[in-house]
């Protein structure tokens, strides 16, 4: 059915860019297309380890590069794919040489399968792993264009480059802003790897996946190359005032930013009377946390006065928490009623032990829906005539009137009965 | 020259919305518009897979994944969340969790039902359930009342060692819901439902701008949110509403 659809959405497609080809230089179009195309990179490792013959009876690499390419085969049209290596050309000894061995097998772009395939065919496992500065590489690789950007990471070992933490890595690049997710794939993982690879993960909203089998690797990628080729909204980021009076005034829309452990972002909202202000905030876990916090979002005039306010709290495992608020702002008589500017504070109660970095500070995601004011109490009682004494009157009145129209009624039968 | 102008635009316009990337990104109205139950689970609010009522969601994921699905509720309804986790054959047991935000990303209570259960080690799977409050048509801004709108419910393991942490787990998620009917009406009503970018969306779909595509929430019942003129709290046969309360509240509307 989904199949159909898209068949047909292609042939409209095929249509209207034959239509706006004849009108337009092709250029134009392509260029606003592969804007907010989706892009993967993925990283493999290729370091000595892979040759482990662990999986299905088979070496590492080889299930690395069976999966490969079937992912390659069914990556959809639209995302524009990247391989990057790391650990592939370096054999020597050479800490320093070994860690900046990382290098682009296939640039990120529109994907030529049989080039790719081919690429992917000619790796031997050779060196170490530098897991944090391929990373590094690969964000940089996926830079420009706006559409949703995702780095599937896949390695067989903990990273062998310290002091370089590649998980410090990670939050860097999440701080940018440039809404990336790393996804990583532990191959016959032990205890360090997999805290390891699930730090990175979590630092960027993305998944940790154990990998034991060729098809386990395949089914994975194939999802995760699926899930950046699912349109999402992409926030606009903003910078949140450490006072209303500094802030910045917001639309409706969503909006992303950071707040750091204990710190205040106060947002601007101007509200029209007669207009419903929807704010909902979640502050993202992006690195150990202690396992109580909470979150508050309070809606505030600008001087001073609390209207409302969202409060959580929580405790365990989590990676986000969050909260909203709504501020419907009665009618005014007066049409020229100036807008409210209607302050947003928000505060996190994170806290983290001593020695977790408190910069950058954690993603903040922030919603802003201005819609209509709500109606309140519609009155299903008719103007008071539906309830209480006036119903009552009401009903000795009709009763009243029935009992006369019904005599009225009865005494005409009766006249009309005589007569016959 | 403007009639050039107003042309060509169109047709620009026609040729972005219809490009064959423009038109996948496009969010069909509900994943489930053609009577299939998506088979995947997004990982964050964002990107939360959107499931309608009545149909079992699928999706396979690793433990220590946060599965994300959002719902559509409406006034008079009183969701019923199931959750069914297949397990990994060999884990060293885990403790999961099932959490219900509404669409102002308030976590929203449940009356009864497992929320949170401990699978043994190797149990092959284990149920859970979270019954909501009855979704309300409308209610103070102070109260946190479930009110119409998008339902988000986030699946996840909450007590994970690490030898556990990334093993393949599958899952399942069905919402179905008991209508309460009058019992729950009240007066009053909200002017859109809580749908998260609704505001983003209705401006988007006046200038019919194809750039604005992808939306927060496209969520919607099968027949509509209900927009609240008829209220079943009126004056039935059987509702108290419609006498008189005491000599007391008289007068009083």
């Amino acid at each position: 059915m989904i199949r159909t659809q898209r068949l047909a959405a292609g042939l409209c497609a095929l249509l209207a860019a034959l239509t706006a080809g004849l009108a337009f230089p092709a250029g134009a179009v392509a260029d606003e297309t592969t804007a907010n195309a989706p892009k993967v990179n993925l990283v493999l490792d290729v370091s000595g380890s892979m040759r482990a013959k662990d999986i299905d009876g088979g070496s590492r690499m080889a299930a690395a590069k069976q999966a490969f390419n079937e992912v390659l085969d069914a990556t959809p049209e639209e995302v524009r794919l990247g391989i990057r290596t790391l650990g592939a050309n370096y054999p020597g000894d050479d800490q320093k040489t070994g860690c900046k061995d990382t290098a682009q097998l296939y640039p990120v772009g529109p994907l030529d399968r049989t080039e790719a395939k081919a690429a992917v065919a000619t790796l031997t496992p050779t060196g170490w792993t530098p897991i944090g500065p391929a990373l590094l590489k690969a964000a940089e690789d996926l830079d420009g264009g706006t559409g949703s950007k995702r780095i599937v990471l896949i390695s067989d070992g903990e990273d062998t480059c310290a002091p370089l933490d590649p998980c410090e890595v990670a939050r860097e690049i999440a701080a940018k802003g440039i809404g990336l997710t790393i996804d990583t794939l532990g191959l016959v993982p032990n205890v360090k790897m997999r805290q390891q690879l699930s730090c990175i993960a979590e630092a960027t909203g993305g998944t940790y996946t154990s990998v034991e089998h060729t098809d386990e690797l395949t089914d994975k990628v194939n999802q995760l190359v699926d899930r950046a080729a699912d349109p999402v909204v992409t926030p606009v980021a903003t910078r949140g005032a450490d006072s209303c009076a500094k802030a910045p005034t917001l639309k409706s829309g969503l909006y992303t930013d950071r707040e750091e452990f204990g710190q205040e972002r106060w947002y601007r909202v101007d509200l029209d009377p007669g207009k419903e202000l929807r704010a909902s905030v979640s502050v993202s876990a992006d690195r150990a946390m202690n396992p109580d916090y909470g979150l508050l979002v309070r809606a505030v005039t600008v001087h001073g006065r609390e209207i409302v306010r969202g409060e959580a709290a929580g405790n365990g495992r989590t990676d986000v928490i969050s909260t909203g608020l709504r501020y419907p702002k009665a009618e005014s008589d007066d049409d020229e009623a100036p807008a409210e500017t209607v302050c947003v504070q928000v505060t996190n109660s994170y806290s983290a032990a001593a020695g977790v970095k408190t910069t950058p500070g954690m993603p903040l995601e922030l919603t802003v829906d201005v819609v209509d004011g709500p109606s309140q109490a519609s009155d299903v009682a008719s103007f008071g005539l539906g309830r209480g004494w006036w119903l009552l009157g009401a009903l000795v009145l009709a009763g009243f009137l029935a009992g006369v129209l019904w005599g009225w009624l009865s005494r005409w039968r009766v006249a009309v009965w005589r007569t016959n | 020259m403007r009639i050039t102008r107003v042309l060509s635009t169109t047709l620009l316009a026609l040729g972005l919305a219809a490009t064959p990337a423009a038109a996948d990104s496009t969010p069909s109205a509900s994943p489930s518009e053609d009577g299939s139950a998506p088979t995947t689970a997004g990982t964050s609010f964002r990107t939360a897979t959107e499931v309608d009522q009545g149909r079992t969601a699928t999706a396979s994921g690793s433990a220590g994944d946060y599965l994300y699905w959002s719902f559509p509720a409406d006034a008079g309804q009183r969701p019923t969340v199931t959750a069914k986790v297949k397990l990994p054959e060999e884990h060293t047991g885990q403790t999961w969790q099932v959490d219900v935000y509404d669409g102002l990303r308030r976590r929203q209570s449940c009356q009864y039902g497992a929320q949170t259960r401990t699978a043994a080690p190797g149990t092959a799977s284990l149920e859970l359930a979270c019954v909501l409050r009855t979704v309300r048509a409308w209610s103070e801004p102070w109260a946190d009342d479930p009110l119409p709108g998008t339902y988000y419910v986030r699946l996840t393991v909450v007590g994970l060692k690490t030898a556990d942490l990334g093993l393949p787990v599958g899952a399942e998620l069905r919402v179905d819901s008991k209508d309460i009917g009058g019992s729950a009406a009240v007066d009053g009503s909200l002017a859109e439902p809580l749908v998260p970018g609704v505001a983003v969306k209705s401006s988007a779909d006046d200038e019919d701008d194809p750039s604005a595509s992808a939306v927060l929430s496209s969520i919607e019942p099968d027949d509509g949110w209900s927009s609240g003129w008829w209220s079943t709290a009126g004056c039935g046969p059987g509702s108290a509403a419609c006498w008189p309360r005491s000599p007391g509240s008289a007068g009083t509307p």
